[in-house]
């Protein structure tokens, strides 16, 4: 018995189907990084350029909050860096399904490749694992339709916006409020809390080192504070 | 203060090529390499190692009050860290947070 697979145009859509819930999700975070790009003094065709070009939006907030505070350029750039790394694991998730594409494929799946479409991607793949692979990027590229044209005009309205909102609306919150949001979820493991704990901790207690290299070293501490009770409580747990 | 435009596009400039490489490493360049197991257990904590000591100091010493420490702004970032833990929600933590920071500006100015 062969088993029969829809079409990779019908999976195509259906992925789009299955992405536009993220709708609430990406059109205020990118209306956000217009607006606080905007206010951070930037212009509207360096406002798109990060949201085109980068296509991350921790990292290009990140990128502004620190370029505000007049960090050297290697240190905005290893920051921002770091918090994309999370990227490398869902690229190197990907390759048992999309290693054999053509170059120029992998190339836009790269470019493509964000949050929401690798979380959509891998649970499809993980539900269906033996599609064909052109119904596979068939159905990430259909997430992508859904969200990405949405986080590139989102930002340009939110960039025509900005300078135009009042400051009693606090719009410098905005980061800080963004951040606690994606990372609040986060917090229900013990090292998770700890990791946060000693971020916090370090880079206030750090604040003084020149470049703001102590939020690098305060990341460092805290990385290892979180992979070491990760460890401790995996072996607590098997023992 | 003005930001400097070369510094912006330098930025710009390395942050799409640097997060391009990420995104490519293992699908292009690395294959089906395996990782060690501790720089996985690492990379696994970068997010929540680098971010809130990104934003602590914005929420304790914000530039708008000229960096003293002002009661609406932790009272939301509060709030916000408790609906987000709580309901698992983005989108609620955001509407709460910055419904908290505007109610307490409003009562205490």
């Amino acid at each position: 018995m062969t088993a029969t697979y829809n079409t990779p145009k019908s999976t195509f859509w259906r992925g789009y189907r299955e992405g536009l819930p993220f709708i609430l999700v990406v059109a205020p975070f990118g209306t956000l990084f217009g607006v606080v790009g905007t206010e951070a003094g930037l212009d509207i065709i360096q406002v798109m350029s990060f949201s085109v070009l980068v296509i991350a939006g921790a990292s290009q907030f990140s990128a502004l909050a620190l370029m505000a505070e007049d960090a050297p350029t290697i240190i905005v750039l290893l920051t921002s860096l770091a918090v994309n790394l999370r990227m490398a694991m869902y690229s190197a998730a990907l390759v048992p399904h999309f290693g054999k594409l053509r170059t120029k494929t992998k190339l836009w799946v790269s470019y493509f490749l964000v949050d929401q479409s690798f979380a959509m991607s891998i649970k499809e793949f993980g539900e269906r694992p033996d599609q064909p692979i052109n119904n596979k990027v068939a159905y990430f590229f259909g997430i992508v339709l859904a969200i990405s044209p949405l986080w590139y005009t989102s930002t340009l309205i939110g960039a025509i916006m900005g300078a135009s909102i009042p400051d009693v609306f606090s719009l410098d919150f905005a980061v800080p409020i963004c951040f606690i949001a994606l990372i609040a979820p986060l917090l229900r493991t013990l090292p998770h809390i700890l990791t946060a704990m000693v971020s916090v901790a370090g880079a206030l207690l750090l604040a003084w080192v020149p470049y703001s290299l102590g939020l690098i070293i305060a990341a460092f501490l805290a990385m290892m504070v979180g992979a070491y009770t990760e460890l401790k409580l995996e072996q607590k747990n098997a023992s | 203060m003005p930001l400097d435009p070369t510094k912006i596009w330098y930025v710009i400039t390395g942050l799409a090529i640097g997060t391009f490489l990420i995104r490519y490493s293992f699908l292009g360049l690395l294959g089906n390499r395996e990782l060690p197991t501790w720089f996985l257990r690492h990379l696994n904590y970068v997010g929540v190692a680098v971010l809130p000591g990104l934003i602590a100091p914005l929420i304790l010493w914000p530039a708008a009050t000229g960096g003293s420490p002002d009661l609406a702004r932790i009272l939301a970032t509060l709030s916000a860290v408790a609906i987000g833990i709580w309901k698992n929600s983005v989108i609620g933590a955001v509407l709460l947070g910055f419904s908290t920071l505007y109610i307490v500006q409003f009562l205490t100015t």
